[in-house]
């Protein structure tokens, strides 16, 4: 851990220094700003966990920062930005954390941008999961919804022209995803023995992975192709020993990865589709999410806007070559409360329910602002219903509630 | 979609190009012998947006004072980067990018206004870097909270609205006619607006709005018109007052400054997520 922020570190300094080398920053021309959220929560664990190695901890005190700093010069057109984030909680070591989320120069032209380090991207349409989302790595400790990512070193170019944005990465150094530790909640059946991960690449986590990328407005489609080349950021679960005990350990693949994202904008309907096909991980297989959201804007003649999402996730994969998926065949209901307020309150409850098992995941989150600077969050992961067979049985006990109140400054 | 608190042209390149011909003509109609009301609402209409038109672009930073019946107020911080676009039932794009409260920041909203058609709508969510497309379905929402609703802020287009002249007379110190407008666009929440333009310049000073149910719901001020490149006005200072609620809000616009150059790729769903 320590190393990779380490070499997180050396690429900001180096990032850094690149326009400073270029001679592009004049003295005293730029505009330095920043800002910061500061974050306190308690994660309320109603159950005793399932397995004896857990501490069965029934409320979690956690604290994070995650300030904001950024350089802007040559007009705005050139800007530094540096987003450290770190994490100290009660329960779980490996979930009091550093990370560099952003360390990068951002450069901008009339049709062409380019962005060199730490950066964090974003691709896809779907709620329930996000398949194509594959740049950068889940910080697997900060939750189990995977929307939480670790910074990814890259060199990314994207040019725009009437035939649609064209991107391409460059990626050299892999990170790897985090995990609670076995002995805290959500910590699974046995210790992951993530100091000893291994890769199919001999070059390890030193690979350099490809990607490239494609987007364009028709009318009320937007459309995204990508294609992604090198570690899998998903690890498959080798059985191995540690000092004489079971643990899991990481395996990261090289893989390919083709990705379609596409959304059909109705009146009040969005109409969403991301479908991967992934080689390298058993058999190649193909994943897709496909659903709608409709929205009933001014409900029952209030301010407030009514949503109803409903996906339907499929996952073809490998019971065997390909890492572990819940999301196999999975139904996706959820309904998203807007109040269109002055505090912007706003819910959103649903299940992913497996057609297979009936294995549920109940999500509730739920926010509102106070005052201008402050905000309280509820955040629920409930896990009904999880059979044996299912992957969620790691979990099953440690089902969860997140009360959170966040400065922002 | 803020900047649209003023119209926005298109509707008739022609009448950019003949600017001149266009004003002779909306005096030459206005004793409007052989006009219908209905006609010379249009004619109103379309001579405000003629004197808006050829401004290009435009960026401003507006502050958004939202207060209850209880007069307790809170402010949102706006920037605001406009784009004009001319024909082929394309209106103008708009880019707004939030900075207060501190837990929106670096949310931006973008919006390709169309002439008939619906409009696409996009908004950058900076905490995941998502850009998502959005349904502009949602007219009659709340704006952030606010008594604007986004078909409030967004390009006034001419053909959004069906219009008949009411009347003349006088508004402050000011003489202004007063039209009808009907929105044709779908999803509006009000059943039409009252408009008051002064007849010196062709500025909207007051609208009032009436909703679904045909009662006034609000009335919309505006003051402290300025003029830039020695044509175009922009009011700095608009009230929106809500009949029904009690609440209001006040938009107060820092200086524009008009064709500084913004590029056209900025306003893109691509680059939505390099915005700041």
């Amino acid at each position: 851990m320590s190393s990779v922020v380490r070499r997180q570190i050396g690429w900001a300094v180096a990032v850094a220094a690149v326009p400073l080398l270029a001679g592009t920053v004049p003295a005293g021309a730029g505009e330095l700003s920043w800002s910061a959220e500061v974050a306190s929560e308690v994660r309320v664990f109603p159950y005793r966990p399932a397995f004896p190695r857990q501490d069965n901890d029934a409320l979690v005190p956690s604290i994070s920062v995650e300030p904001e700093i950024v350089y802007e010069w040559n007009n705005r057109d050139d800007r530094f930005t540096f987003v450290p984030f770190a994490r100290l909680d009660a329960g779980d070591d490996a979930r009091s954390h550093l990370d560099v989320r952003e360390a990068n120069w951002l450069h901008l032209d009339d049709d062409w941008d380019l962005i060199v380090g730490v950066a964090k991207v974003y691709w896809g349409v779907t709620e329930s999961r996000h398949l194509v989302n594959i740049i950068n790595q889940t910080d697997g400790v900060e939750d189990v919804d995977e929307e939480d990512k670790l910074g990814q070193p890259m060199v990314n170019g994207n040019i725009n022209t009437d035939w649609g944005t064209f991107g391409a990465f460059v990626l050299p150094g892999f990170r790897e995803r985090t995990f609670p530790n076995a002995d805290a909640r959500l910590g699974g059946p046995l210790p992951i023995d993530d100091d000893n991960a291994t890769y199919d690449s001999g070059a390890e986590e030193r690979h350099v992975d490809f990607a490239a990328r494609w987007r364009k407005t028709f009318g009320d489609w937007d459309v995204g192709l990508s294609e992604f080349v090198g570690t899998s950021r998903e690890p498959r679960f080798i059985a191995g020993t540690r000092n004489g005990e079971s643990v899991l350990v990481p395996h990261y693949d090289q893989i390919d990865q083709t990705g379609l994202d596409l959304q059909f904008t109705g009146e009040a309907t969005l109409w969403k589709l991301e479908a991967v096909t992934r080689g390298g991980q058993g058999d190649r297989f193909f994943a897709a999410v496909g659903g709608l959201e409709h929205t009933f804007f001014g409900a029952f003649d209030t301010n407030a806007d009514i949503g109803l999402l409903a996906e339907y996730l499929y996952d073809g994969r490998d019971e065997v070559g390909a890492p572990a998926t819940s999301a196999d065949d999975d139904i996706f209901l959820a309904t998203r409360l807007t109040l269109n307020d002055e505090q912007d309150t706003a819910l959103l409850a649903g299940v992913i329910v497996d057609r297979d098992t009936q294995a549920t995941l109940l999500t509730i989150e739920a926010e509102r602002r106070l005052g201008d600077s402050w905000k309280l969050e509820l955040e629920s992961r409930l896990f009904l219903n999880v059979p044996s067979g299912d992957p969620l049985v790691a979990v099953r006990n440690d089902d969860f509630i997140t009360l959170r109140l966040t400065r922002y400054f | 979609m803020p900047n649209a608190l003023h119209h926005k042209p298109r509707s008739s390149a022609m009448l950019a190009q003949f600017g001149l011909a266009a004003a002779i003509v909306a005096f030459s109609v206005l004793p409007a012998t052989a006009q219908t009301p209905e006609e010379k609402g249009r004619t109103i209409a379309e001579e405000v947006d003629s004197r808006d038109v050829g401004w290009g672009d435009s960026t401003t930073t507006l502050e958004m004072i939202l207060s209850n019946s209880q007069g307790e107020t809170s402010t949102r911080v706006l920037r605001s980067q406009n784009l004009e676009v001319n024909g082929d039932g394309l209106g103008d794009r708009s880019l707004t990018i939030f900075d207060r409260p501190r837990d929106v920041e670096g949310t931006a909203f973008l919006s390709h206004t169309k002439i008939t058609e619906a409009d696409d709508q996009w908004l950058y969510l900076p905490a995941l870097k998502r850009v998502k497309r959005i349904s502009s379905a949602n007219k009659s929402g709340p704006f952030m909270g606010s008594e604007f609703a986004y078909e409030d802020l967004l390009s006034q287009e001419v053909e959004k609205y069906t219009y008949r002249w009411l009347r003349d007379e006088p508004c402050g110190d000011l003489q202004c006619t007063v039209i009808e407008r009907f929105p044709v666009y779908e999803n509006s929440g009000y059943t039409r607006q009252e408009v008051w333009i002064d007849t010196g310049e062709y500025r909207i000073q007051k609208i009032d709005f009436y909703d679904r149910k045909e009662s006034l719901l609000k009335t919309l001020l505006y003051s402290d018109y300025r003029q830039y490149l020695g044509k175009y006005w922009r009011g700095h200072t608009l009230v929106m007052a809500n009949h029904q609620t009690g609440k209001g809000t006040t938009l107060k616009f820092a200086d524009y400054e008009f064709q500084i150059g913004v590029r056209e790729n900025d306003f893109t769903p691509d680059r939505l997520k390099r915005v700041r």
